[in-house]
C-alpha cells in the first residue's frame, strides 16, 4: 500500500494545510491561532444570547428576553441613571482598590525584607485572609455608618488582603544573584529595593492587583446590596421591591461589563510594565 | 615540560617585586551543621598581583566558589581575612566586580542600563556615564544591542553584557565565577579570545573560577590548584605561553604539553571518592 500509492494531489479543501505549510512560520501560526480564539468567542457569545432569548420565549420563570433588557439600559441611560450609578460603584471600588493596593505594597514588601516585619505583620494578614470581606460588614456598618466609609473601607480590605500575598511572596522570591550583583556593583540597601526587588516584585503585584481587583468589585456589589443611596448594587435592590426584572438584568449586565472592562484594562498595564519578561507566547 | 610548582609562596612571574593587589591570609570557611558541619575552605593563603591574570581550578566542592565570594565580600570567612591593597575586605565594594555564572543581568533593563547600573550607584554623571557604558559596550561588541533586553540575547551576548557591566563600574580586580560555564564550546571559546582581548588592552587583575583545564591554560599565566575537604590549594601551576594568546595557541604543542600536565594535578589533587556522608574534619 505505501509503495503502490500515487502522488497524493494537494488538498483542494485547504482544510489538511495546517501542518503542511512550514513556510508560514510561527507568527502566521499565532496570528491564525488568536482569530480562532476570537471567531470562537464571538460564536460562544451568539449561542448564550440564543439560549437566552430561547429561555425567555419559553417563559420560564417570567425572564425577560435581551431585546426587553436592552430597552430598560438604553432608558436608564437616557434618564442619566445607569450611568449615575455606574460611577457611584466606580468611584467606590477604585478607591477603596487604590488604598488597598498601595497599603499592600509597603507592608508586602517589609514581609518579605525584614524577618522582623513578617513575624509581627504574618499572623494579622492570615487572620483576615480567611474572613469574607462581607462578613465585615456589619461590623463596619455599626462602627462607620451608612455613609461611603464602610464601604470603602471593606473593598479597601479585600483589595490589600488579595494583594499583599502575592507582593510577599515575589520579594521573597527575587533571585539571590540579582541582589548580589547589585550588592558588587556598590548599590546599599535603599537601592536595591528601588531599582532591584520593586521591579522584580512587579509581575506578582499585577498578579494580587488583578485578584484584589475582582474581590473588590464583588465585595462592592455586595455592600451596596446591603446599604447605599445609589450604585449598581443599590439599582437592582430597588428593582428587586418592585419585581423590575428587566433592570436587575441591566444591574447583572453592566457589573460583568464594567468589571470585565477593568480586567482588561489592568492586564493592559501589566504586559507593558512586565514587557521584559521572559514568557511563553500567549 | 615545565615543572608543577609546589604551592604557597605563590607570585607572578610577570611582575616578581610588585606587591599583592588581593591576599587570602589563612582564609577559612566553615559551614556549621549536623554532625560538626562542613569545612569548605580550611586556610587559604593566596597573593595575585596588579594586573595578574589567575585561574583557580579543582574539582567540584573544593571551595572555589566561595573563595571568590569571600573576595567579592558576600561570604564572610570564618577566620583569617582577605586584604585589597592591604586593607582588609568587608562587605562587598565596587573595586572589586563580579561576573556570575548565571549572567546575573537585570532583566528589566536594557543592556546599557544594565552597564550603567554601577556608574548610577556611582553617582557618576549623566553625560560621563553614558560615554563609558558606551565604550565597554563597544568593546564586548554588543553596540548594535544597546538598546536590547536582556531576553532578546543569547547566552554568549548576555555573558559580554555582564562583562561589560563588571568592567564600566571600574573595579580594581574582576573576580569571574565560571562565566563561560553555562555556554557551548564554540562561544565559550571565542568568549575567552575576546577576554584575553580585553584584559591585554585594559589590563585589569582577574580572579578566574573555572573547572574547565583548557581553559584554565589558554587564559591564565598562573593556575592554582585546589583539592576539597578541606578546600585548600594544592599546587600551582606557572603557564609560560606568552601574550597575546589567539585562536593558535591551543594548536601549539606547549599548550597541549601544559594542558595535559595541569590535567594530571588536577586529577592527584581529587581523592578517590567519598560519599559525603563519610567525610572527615582533617585538621
Amino acid at each position: 500500500m505505501p509503495r503502490t500509492r500515487p502522488p497524493a494531489p494537494p488538498p483542494a479543501g485547504g482544510l489538511s494545510k495546517t501542518s503542511a505549510k512550514p513556510p508560514a512560520g510561527p507568527v502566521r501560526a499565532a496570528a491564525r491561532r488568536r482569530w480562532t480564539v476570537r471567531l470562537l468567542g464571538a460564536v460562544s457569545v451568539l449561542t448564550g444570547l440564543a439560549l437566552w432569548q430561547l429561555l425567555a420565549a419559553l417563559g420560564a420563570g417570567g425572564v425577560p428576553g435581551p431585546g426587553p433588557v436592552a430597552a430598560r439600559g438604553a432608558e436608564l441611560v437616557a434618564d442619566g441613571t445607569l450611568i449615575a450609578d455606574a460611577l457611584a460603584s466606580l468611584r467606590r471600588v477604585l478607591t477603596g482598590f487604590a488604598l488597598g493596593t498601595a497599603a499592600a505594597i509597603p507592608v508586602g514588601a517589609l514581609m518579605g525584607w525584614y524577618p522582623t516585619a513578617r513575624a509581627l505583620f504574618e499572623p494579622w494578614v492570615q487572620f483576615f485572609r480567611v474572613i469574607p470581606p462581607l462578613a465585615i460588614i456589619p461590623l463596619a456598618i455599626v462602627l462607620l455608618g451608612i455613609d461611603e466609609a464602610p464601604k470603602i473601607t471593606v473593598i479597601f480590605l479585600a483589595a490589600f488582603l488579595s494583594t499583599v500575598v502575592p507582593v510577599f511572596q515575589g520579594v521573597i522570591g527575587v533571585e539571590r544573584t540579582l541582589i548580589d550583583a547589585a550588592r558588587v556593583l556598590g548599590a546599599g540597601d535603599p537601592t536595591i529595593f528601588v531599582r532591584v526587588v520593586v521591579p522584580a516584585t512587579t509581575p506578582f503585584l499585577f498578579a494580587g492587583a488583578r485578584i484584589g481587583l475582582g474581590a473588590s468589585w464583588s465585595t462592592l456589589v455586595a455592600a451596596e446590596l446591603i446599604a447605599a443611596q445609589k450604585g449598581l448594587g443599590y439599582r437592582m435592590q430597588q428593582a428587586q421591591l418592585y419585581y423590575d426584572l428587566e433592570t436587575i438584568f441591566v444591574g447583572i449586565v453592566s457589573i460583568g461589563l464594567l468589571g470585565l472592562l477593568m480586567d482588561r484594562l489592568l492586564m493592559a498595564a501589566e504586559r507593558r510594565a512586565t514587557a521584559w519578561q521572559e514568557r511563553r507566547a500567549a | 615540560m615545565t615543572a608543577t610548582v609546589p604551592a604557597v609562596p605563590a607570585h607572578s612571574p610577570g611582575s616578581p617585586d610588585s606587591p599583592a593587589l588581593i591576599s587570602f591570609r589563612d582564609t577559612v570557611k566553615h559551614f556549621p551543621g549536623p554532625d560538626g558541619g562542613f569545612t569548605a575552605l580550611g586556610g587559604i593563603g593566596l597573593d595575585v598581583a596588579e594586573g595578574e591574570f589567575t585561574a583557580i581550578v579543582g574539582p567540584s566542592g573544593c571551595g572555589k566558589s566561595t573563595l571568590l565570594a569571600i573576595a567579592a565580600g558576600l561570604v564572610e570567612p570564618t577566620s583569617g581575612e582577605v586584604l585589597l591593597d592591604g586593607r582588609p575586605v568587608s562587605g562587598p565594594g565596587p573595586d572589586r566586580g563580579v561576573v556570575f555564572q548565571q549572567y546575573a543581568l537585570f532583566p528589566w533593563l536594557t543592556v546599557r542600563a544594565n552597564v550603567e547600573f554601577g556608574l548610577r550607584t556611582a553617582r557618576v554623571p549623566r553625560a560621563e556615564r553614558r560615554r563609558r557604558a558606551q565604550h565597554y559596550i563597544d568593546l564586548v561588541g554588543l553596540a548594535d544591542f544597546a538598546d536590547a533586553l536582556p531576553k532578546t540575547l543569547s547566552g554568549g551576548m548576555k555573558q559580554r553584557c555582564a562583562i561589560a557591566r563588571a568592567y564600566a563600574a571600574d573595579p580594581r580586580i574582576l573576580l569571574m565565577d565560571e562565566p563561560f560555564g553555562a555556554l557551548d564550546s564554540l562561544t565559550r571559546s571565542q568568549l575567552q579570545e575576546q577576554l584575553l582581548q580585553t584584559w591585554e588592552r585594559e589590563r585589569r587583575t582577574v580572579l578566574f573560577v573555572t573547572h574547565d583545564v583548557d581553559e584554565a591554560v589558554f587564559l591564565a599565566s598562573r593556575v592554582i590548584v585546589m583539592a576539597s575537604r578541606p578546600g585548600r590549594i594544592d599546587r600551582t601551576v606557572e603557564i609560560p605561553l606568552p601574550y597575546p594568546r589567539t585562536r593558535a595557541t591551543r594548536l601549539t604543542a606547549e599548550f597541549t604539553a601544559l594542558r595535559t600536565e595541569l590535567w594530571q594535578a588536577v586529577q592527584r589533587s581529587e581523592p578517590t571518592a567519598r560519599p559525603a556522608s563519610e567525610a572527615t574534619q582533617e585538621n
